[in-house]
């Protein structure tokens, strides 16, 4: 099977023009795949949910009843970023599929969109949140060892409550980093190549191997985030995760949900301190 | 890059006799399969061998797709009647003269005894770089070879391009856009009838294709109303050599007037964009006018509003403005 369509050029080369279509079909399956087995795993395995005792008891009483989790603005991004990003699967991919329809216009004008939204995020997140909540720690590479030793039946510490968010979390918003770094870098270049009233199009920008790689890089980030945006919605409606995503509507989680799930030493909520003696301020973005 | 020019890549030949067992052929090879008509199109691109179909079929077999059929609601026309046959139909002279007209115009005697009217209207783009192999968008590639700074696109669109710039090269089909004609697409699931200029499918929607054919689907008549019967028509065809050529640009309309004023006209051109261009502004800022040099001059000013030239296109702009205008008043009169 190819994951590639190659091409003559005028000058003899052969040069990847852009990825098979099928892989459209190998993400939907691989999101699907991913829904399946979870939910089995869940269903079948049905693994305890078992932490450490938090590190910071003594915080736990100044833990307000509604525990502020997203601000507005970073709810107003998500779901800009998250419009965006269906736009432009939509755009993109139905019409490869069989749904013609004018796309290339309403594609561009969403990658814009997405693009504008990631750099305010940048600098949002940058300099107004908790830049490093996002990033696993020591201590969700070590959780993680633990976690899996126990999974096979090892003898292990139990691992500690969440901080902000779960390991599983950060890695899924690293994997969306580099694809939508990639989609976005690619696709403002491949804006030379079309009609859209901002750039003066230069199809010369590169030789046609560069352009090749460029467009197949964009299809290959484009498709993974096919099966990334399923797996997102399926855990954004799982019933144990809806507090989250209902965070992400209304901006706070409920008390017991996140003495449940979290960690006061690793996430105080707004008002509280952390054992760390770093305020909520710090901690209460995205 | 090896190119053979001189034989034809292997393909199975169906030869149907019927147009439902052609139909059938169609829709069991899919995409895979080759519809010919008269040929002239087909085999540029399979000697070329930048066409490699796994199954050709050929239509040349199929009585029922030929032929003219006059009824009291106008005439309906096979998709493998030849263009000279249309030129010279009696019916079609007398009350139908604008598509007589343009046909008579098509390439040569020779082509035109062996070309059909469904083959001259679902002929592909004439773009050397897309005819020439290249893996261009239209080709399926990433890349419009011509609308590029140095490409060669004197022959290529001024509206309508979407990453791709080529344009649609028929002369029938702004004749039949004119008199209102229904194309009979006959698919998998039953007869289909469209509009004359919802046939045809521009880049926007679909790069690969040229109009609505999907795999499977074969064109089997175009049936023109008796609406426009007996009108005003004009037909003009502009081209670099006159004995033989495909068209810069042609214009067509069918012009009902009332004393002097039009009161009905449908309007087309072609050889301007990736897909023929009704020009259902124009036709409506028309309306009630007098058919003169002024409505005329209008006319033309408002058919190239928002034409973009390429590097080496721009004459398209003022020879479309003076078909359009002598589309309104006639030729006599504009000259």
């Amino acid at each position: 099977m190819n994951f590639l369509q190659w091409a003559r050029s005028p000058w003899g080369q052969s040069v990847p023009i852009h990825i098979a279509w099928s892989l459209i079909w190998i993400a939907v399956i691989a999101g699907f795949c991913f829904m399946v087995v979870h939910a089995l795993y869940l269903i079948v395995v049905k693994p305890p949910k078992r932490f450490a005792e938090r590190k910071a008891e003594a915080a736990v009483a100044a833990v307000p009843e509604r525990v502020p989790r997203h601000t507005l603005t970073a709810r107003l991004f998500h779901w800009i970023m998250a419009a965006s990003m269906i736009a432009l699967l939509i755009t993109a991919f139905l019409p490869r599929v069989g749904i013609q329809f004018n796309w290339v216009v309403y594609h561009w004008i969403a990658g814009l969109v997405l693009t504008a939204s990631i750099l305010f995020h940048v600098v949002h997140s940058t300099f107004f949140l908790d830049f490093w909540s996002i990033w696993p720690d020591k201590t969700d590479l070590i959780d993680a060892r633990n976690r899996t030793l126990r999974f096979f039946g090892k003898d292990a510490p139990l691992p500690s409550k969440f901080a902000k968010y779960p390991l599983e979390n950060k890695l899924y918003h690293a994997a969306v980093m580099v694809a939508g770094l990639a989609v976005i870098v690619t696709g403002l270049f491949m804006m030379k190549r079309v009609q859209t009233g901002i750039f003066v199009r230069n199809p010369y920008l590169f030789s046609d191997m560069t352009w090749g790689w460029m467009y197949v890089l964009h299809g290959l980030a484009g498709v993974g985030f096919i099966a990334l945006t399923i797996m997102h919605i399926y855990m954004g409606v799982r019933p144990e995760k809806l507090p989250i995503t209902k965070s992400m509507i209304f901006g706070w989680m409920s008390r017991d949900f996140y003495l449940e799930e979290h960690d006061t030493g690793r996430w105080a909520p707004k008002g509280a301190k952390s054992d760390s003696g770093k305020g909520l301020a710090a901690s209460d973005g995205d | 890059m090896a190119v053979f020019r001189d034989v034809m890549p292997a393909f199975d030949l169906l030869q149907p006799d019927t147009a439902a067992e052609a139909q059938q052929l169609l829709a069991q090879n899919g995409a895979d399969a080759w519809v010919m008509a008269g040929g002239l199109d087909s085999f540029d691109w399979l000697k070329d061998r930048i066409k490699k179909p796994r199954a050709l079929v050929d239509l040349s077999g199929v009585d029922e797709l030929r032929g003219i059929r006059v009824s009291a609601a106008g005439v309906e026309i096979g998709a493998m009647t030849t263009l000279t046959e249309i030129a010279n139909h009696p019916e079609i002279r007398r009350n139908y003269s604008l598509l007589s007209d343009a046909v008579s115009l098509v390439a040569s005697p020779q082509i035109r005894n062996q070309g059909t009217l469904g083959g001259n209207v679902s002929q592909d783009v004439r773009c050397w770089y897309y005819r020439g192999g290249w893996p261009c968008y239209r080709a399926g590639g990433n890349i419009c070879y011509a609308d590029t700074p140095v490409g060669r696109n004197r022959e290529h669109a001024i509206f309508g391009a979407n990453r791709c710039v080529a344009v649609h090269p028929s002369d029938s089909v702004p004749a039949l856009i004119a008199l209102d004609a229904r194309f009979v697409v006959q698919t998998a699931k039953g007869e289909r009838e469209v509009d004359a200029e919802d046939y045809f499918v521009g880049p926007e929607i679909d790069i690969t294709r040229i109009n609505i054919l999907q795999p499977g689907d074969l064109l089997t008549a175009i049936r023109i109303p008796n609406a426009w019967a007996g009108a005003r028509f004009y037909f003009e065809k502009v081209r670099d050599r006159n004995v033989w050529d495909f068209p810069l640009m042609n214009v067509a309309s069918a012009v009902k007037l009332t004393g002097g004023n039009i009161d009905q006209i449908r309007l087309a051109v072609n050889a301007v964009s990736p897909r023929p261009m009704r020009l259902k502004a124009v036709e409506d800022a028309v309306r009630g006018k007098p058919a003169n040099t002024d409505t005329g001059r209008m006319a033309g000013n408002m058919a190239v509003e928002g034409a973009v030239p390429l590097q080496f296109n721009a004459y398209k702009i003022p020879l479309m403005r003076n078909l359009v205008k002598r589309a309104i008043v006639g030729q006599q009169e504009a000259a």
